[in-house]
């Protein structure tokens, strides 16, 4: 299409000679196509092979047959994982977790971004930074200092933390509100300040400035924070491995690494059949929402 | 230009005469109890077990006892420990930098092709950064599989020899770096492809006017241009790397005899499942020297940023 275009402005007038330009684009334009192919071929074999493999029965896996090819597809891994209730469990733990995170993620980036971005105060740029800061902090440093202090909170008010789904909605706001915050004083302060003075001026009250100005406006901006809040906290590994134990707390990563892999004992069609069906969320909401998710995903380095 | 600035000194002068101090301090007010829940999540979360890990760390075993830097004498002593010191450093260089050169590439070749097309390819390349690791960290545990490797397969077809992707200590630390790189490598990649977007088309032309061929265009118009995101990304992606947990400990859970292991994975082994809390959070403390370089390399780069802004 470019080299096309590109061929046209050169003037059909001319020599063919001179068209060396457009011959070498045409050939990096081959070369980029040839490469393209070989990268998403990489990139995109494990999950292609998560499918092949979840069609495939435990017999055909086993017989020394191409790994690559389905000889006798069946469905039978989703129907039994999709009817076994402990797999169901870890889904609905996993969706209320990411769904309850998101919520909570807003309510509280939301308005502290506000503040940040619109409303100084003493601190505030201190904080801002110290937001950024925050998000740079792994959760493998705290997961041992917080099992440690879980451990405390029981002794002293008998309140049991560890191996209880519900904590992690307390400890996942911390790998998601620093980034949305982040990202949500980049969208908020790109808003122009006539907007928001001129609805003070109207005799709006802060709260009426951010929930019909801001809130509107930043749209974009709020979905991209929302999504990376739900990806995040859907992938989280660290942590409900470190937390939950029992079978009927785990959420899905560490559910399917834990229970389908017993002993020795590997059931690799059901193994790779809940990994793809723990990916499809992520992936769907990703399907839809890709525009989104690139701009949440640059905005953090970009905005900044 | 002075005038301008006179001016706009002067609007604000009069904007903070106008409203009482009353007001103006209950806005201040407002904003920091909006701002209040952040606070205490990054306090009480974040700062204090961050701290709190220190402590920790200069406790016995049992956490009855104050042992000093008794924890890390011990850690100095085991050659283990130098081992993992080693293996993370290696993985992580060596992951940031492939990831780096191949989102470089990559974005490169999105970039060449017609725009209509971009979307489709650029949508299809960053799927290995939108499955949760730990799933697909499993499908290339399946992939490496010692008996039923699907690469090996493919391998004896053209005649070579199995490998033992994660039995042998050397391909072991090669297979966890190729994962992290295939889970990392799309993230650079579109970084750098907005990167690539946002350098003016002029530039390149100028540079074509004036003789310069592809390798020049790329290293005197492209590479300045980038500079920027170059270094934040690689910074957030060291961070990142550094501490990584989910994929080594999927992938070999630190095995065999331990070659694998990085900070993460040795100090939730020492840690959760060993027992020993105190000696967990010392390995887990040894991460926070690169934290503290790229922190300030990052905060200084949003300062001087904030300067020009």
């Amino acid at each position: 299409m470019a080299a096309a275009i590109a061929e046209t402005k050169g003037g059909p007038s001319r020599p063919s000679t001179y068209g060396s330009i457009s011959r070498s684009r045409k050939r990096a334009l081959v070369w980029s196509y040839f490469f393209l192919v070989l990268f998403a071929i990489f990139f995109l074999m494990p999950p292609i092979y998560m499918f092949i493999t979840s069609l495939k029965t435990s017999q055909e896996i086993s017989a020394a047959t191409n790994p690559w090819w389905v000889f006798n597809p069946t469905l039978s891994n989703y129907v039994e994982l999709l009817t076994s209730n402990q797999y169901l469990t870890f889904f609905k733990n996993s969706a209320i977790i990411s769904i309850v995170v998101v919520t909570i993620t807003m309510l509280v980036s939301v308005p502290a971004a506000f503040a940040l971005a619109r409303m100084k105060f003493w601190g505030s740029a201190t904080l801002a930074t110290g937001v950024f800061l925050t998000y740079l902090i792994p959760e493998t440093l705290l997961f041992i200092p917080l099992f440690k202090t879980f451990a405390f909170v029981y002794e002293y008010t008998g309140i049991q933390l560890i191996n209880n789904w519900w904590v992690l909605l307390v400890i996942y706001p911390t790998l998601t509100v620093p980034f949305c915050t982040w990202i949500m004083i980049g969208y908020f302060a790109s808003i122009p300040k006539e907007l928001d003075e001129a609805a003070i001026i109207d005799g709006a009250s802060y709260f009426q400035t951010l929930t019909k100005i801001f809130i509107p406006v930043a749209l974009p901006g709020i979905i991209a924070a929302m999504i990376f809040a739900f990806t995040v906290s859907w992938a989280q590994f660290l942590y409900p491995l470190a937390f939950t134990t029992s079978t009927d707390q785990l959420v899905l990563p560490v559910g399917i690494i834990t229970t389908l892999i017993k002993g020795d004992v590997f059931n690799w069609g059901q193994i790779m059949t809940g990994a793809l069906l723990g990916a499809a969320p992520p992936l769907i909401i990703y399907a839809f929402l890709m525009d989104y998710y690139i701009a949440g995903l640059t905005a953090g380095a970009t905005k900044g | 230009m002075v005038d301008a600035a006179t001016e706009t000194v002067g609007i604000r002068a009069a904007r903070h005469a106008r409203p009482k101090p009353s007001i103006f301090k209950r806005k201040s007010t407002i904003a920091f109890l909006m701002a209040l829940p952040l606070i205490v999540i990054i306090l009480l979360l974040v700062l204090y077990p961050a701290l709190y890990s220190v402590h920790l760390a200069t406790l016995n075993k049992s956490m009855e006892r104050f042992v000093g830097f008794g924890n890390f004498e011990f850690l100095f002593k085991r050659e283990t420990f130098w081992m993992v010191v080693k293996q993370s450093c290696i993985f992580a260089v060596t992951a940031v930098l492939f990831k780096a050169l191949i989102g470089f590439f990559v974005a490169h070749f999105v970039h060449a092709i017609p725009d209509k097309g971009q979307r489709k390819w650029r949508g299809m390349l960053l799927v290995p950064w939108v499955i949760p690791p730990a799933m697909s960290t499993l499908a290339w545990f399946w992939l490496f599989d010692p008996s039923y490797s699907a690469f090996n397969w493919l391998f004896a077809l053209v005649g070579i020899d199995p490998v033992p992707w994660l039995g042998d200590p050397y391909w072991a630390r090669f297979s966890v770096i190729l994962v992290n790189v295939w889970y990392g490598a799309p993230f650079f990649m579109i970084m750098y492809l907005a990167a690539l977007k946002s350098v003016p088309e002029q530039l390149y032309e100028a540079a074509s006017i004036d003789g310069a061929n592809w390798w020049q265009r790329l290293w005197y118009v492209t590479l300045p241009m980038m500079r920027n995101i170059i270094s934040i990304t690689v910074l957030f992606s060291l961070i990142v790397t550094f501490a990584n947990f989910d994929i080594v400990r999927v992938l070999t859970a630190g095995g065999p005899i331990d070659q694998t292991h990085v900070f993460a994975t040795w100090a939730f082994k020492l840690g959760i499942e060993g027992g020993d809390i105190p000696l967990g959070a010392s390995v887990s403390l040894f991460m926070v020297p690169i934290l503290g370089v790229a922190a300030i390399f990052i905060l200084r780069d949003i300062t001087k940023r904030g300067n020009e802004a």
